[in-house]
């Protein structure tokens, strides 16, 4: 087996006295989905943030291994540097569509936009890439031209995906990616997520307080609680016979429908 | 023990007890001791009375619920994997490739329809699109799904129509070794039949089963042996 994509060294991040990460160490490989659960304040979104190289961690490292096959600790790279993964290797999926989307471009736009960042200037093959990742994620070909300000909330979020994705990203980080979307949609968008992440061989790193998305996206889990991982391990085993005495509480507070 | 090269899983001394943490830390003893083995090509049906352990020994095997103790060895190859001291990713691996499970009840995304459940794991297992989707044509037009059905998801489907989705989409691998959980208990006759069939196919091309069926006929005709999982049981009166 090849080396770990992703590597968490022993991170911390302290806001004021309260610890959001306590010595947080994991890896993942490649095309494997990680999802991150725990309830409000548990430092789960914290971490996203420090694994995607959006915050700096008060100690500890977070490595990533590049197309070249060499690791390198995401916190001594340049800004440019970081900023090229960002474009080249990664997407990230916001919980508000808005954050993830120039709302002032058209759809087409927003999905080009990628593209051109990595130095494709040819409008017809953008204009084509663009249409085929619409119809894709199950946007009608008709609404290429319309500004995501006259989309629905579901439909932005199938865009948001559209944009991260058309670069064939190696790593993609969702924060409650079916979050603030009415349940008549959340159904669709997660068969639609979990269809592509097989397809394109995806690694994700997912952060949700929704167990049943977790169990339905990811391969392995990590359940944190006051900055801490208190059970990590294979998703469906850490659901059906968790053993920390928090999981516990948590998978028996779910209502089931 | 060392397993035999005809041998597809090697059960030595499993024990199972749930801690239950939100209730004082009482422990609940499951079964103990568990050892048995599964050759190439047989079926081995768990037999007891309810509640005996039987639907948890299987899910051990399946990697879904942690063993305390003992191993687990599914044959890879020439090599064996233990799945009591597996890594996630192994046996999110040998899942993929080696071992299916069928379950007492459907569980899927809301919403997808029927043939694209059953395409979907053909395609997990690795097949290519097109032979994914021939392959769930075959298998649900031979467990009599009738065909204005499947593009509906099985949500509104009778308990016998949603168990004979549920065991396509557990056939449409090429898993070396199927665990099944009681798959025909609501199935008439005819759809009986029809599984007891695919079983047999299956096995006469290597493949191993480790079963639970309540059904004494279709007991009868697939099993090899029926083991006992009284003798591991740790409950009282179980």
């Amino acid at each position: 087996m090849s080396a770990p994509l992703l590597v968490a060294e022993g991170l911390f991040k302290r806001y004021g006295s309260i610890a959001a990460c306590r010595d947080i160490s994991f890896e993942l490989d490649e095309g494997e989905a990680l999802a991150i659960v725990g309830e409000s304040g548990s430092g789960k979104t914290t971490l996203l943030h420090l694994l995607g190289g959006l915050l700096a961690p008060d100690s500890g490292a977070v490595f990533y291994r590049g197309r070249d096959g060499a690791s390198r600790n995401l916190f001594e790279m340049s800004e440019a540097e970081r900023r090229a993964l960002m474009r080249a290797d990664w997407g990230f999926v916001h919980q508000d569509a808005a954050r993830g989307l120039r709302m002032n471009v058209s759809a087409g736009g927003n999905i080009g936009e990628r593209l051109m960042a990595l130095g494709d200037r040819h409008y017809g093959r953008i204009r084509g890439a663009a249409s085929q990742w619409l119809e894709r994620v199950e946007i009608p070909l008709a609404r290429l031209d319309d500004s995501p300000q006259t989309y629905s909330g579901g439909m932005r979020q199938r865009l948001q995906i559209a944009r991260n994705l058309v670069t064939a990203p190696r790593l993609v980080f969702m924060d409650e990616p079916t979050g603030g979307l009415d349940v008549s949609v959340q159904a669709r968008l997660l068969d639609l997520i979990r269809g592509l992440i097989a397809e394109m061989g995806l690694a994700v790193v997912l952060v949700t307080h929704d167990l049943g998305v977790a169990r339905l996206l990811s391969n392995r889990i990590l359940v944190m609680k006051q900055g801490e991982v208190v059970e990590s391990g294979l998703t469906d085993r850490v659901l059906d016979d968790p053993q920390a005495p928090y999981t516990q509480l948590l998978v028996s507070s779910v209502l089931a429908a | 023990m060392t397993p035999r090269p005809s041998d597809l899983l090697v059960v030595e001394a499993l024990d199972k007890a749930f801690i239950l943490h939100l209730h004082g830390g009482k422990r609940l003893p499951v079964v103990t001791n568990v050892s048995f083995s599964v050759a190439r090509g047989e079926c081995v049906v768990l037999g007891g009375p309810s509640g005996v352990g039987k639907s948890s020994i299987l899910k051990i095997v399946f990697g879904n619920y942690r063993s305390e103790c003992g191993s687990i060895r599914l044959a890879d190859g020439e090599r064996f994997l233990d799945i009591a001291r597996a890594s996630a990713r192994e046996i999110v691996d040998a899942r993929r490739r080696l071992m299916g499970y069928v379950s007492q009840f459907l569980r899927v995304i809301p919403r997808v329809s029927t043939f694209d459940i059953v395409a979907a794991a053909a395609r997990d297992a690795g097949l290519e699109a097109s032979a994914a989707k021939d392959r769930a044509s075959s298998l649900l037009t031979r467990l009599n799904l009738p065909e204005r059905l499947w593009s509906l998801p099985p949500a509104t489907f009778s308990g016998g129509e949603q168990q004979r989705v549920n065991i396509a989409r557990g056939f449409a691998g090429e898993h070396r070794l199927l665990i099944l959980d009681e798959p025909t208990a609501s199935l008439d006759a005819t759809n009986r039949e029809a599984v007891v069939e695919l079983i047999a196919e299956r096995r006469a091309g290597g493949v191993g089963f480790l079963a639970i069926f309540h059904d004494d006929d279709v007991r009868a005709r697939v099993a090899d042996r029926v083991l006992d999982v009284s003798k591991f049981s740790e409950r009282e009166g179980a």
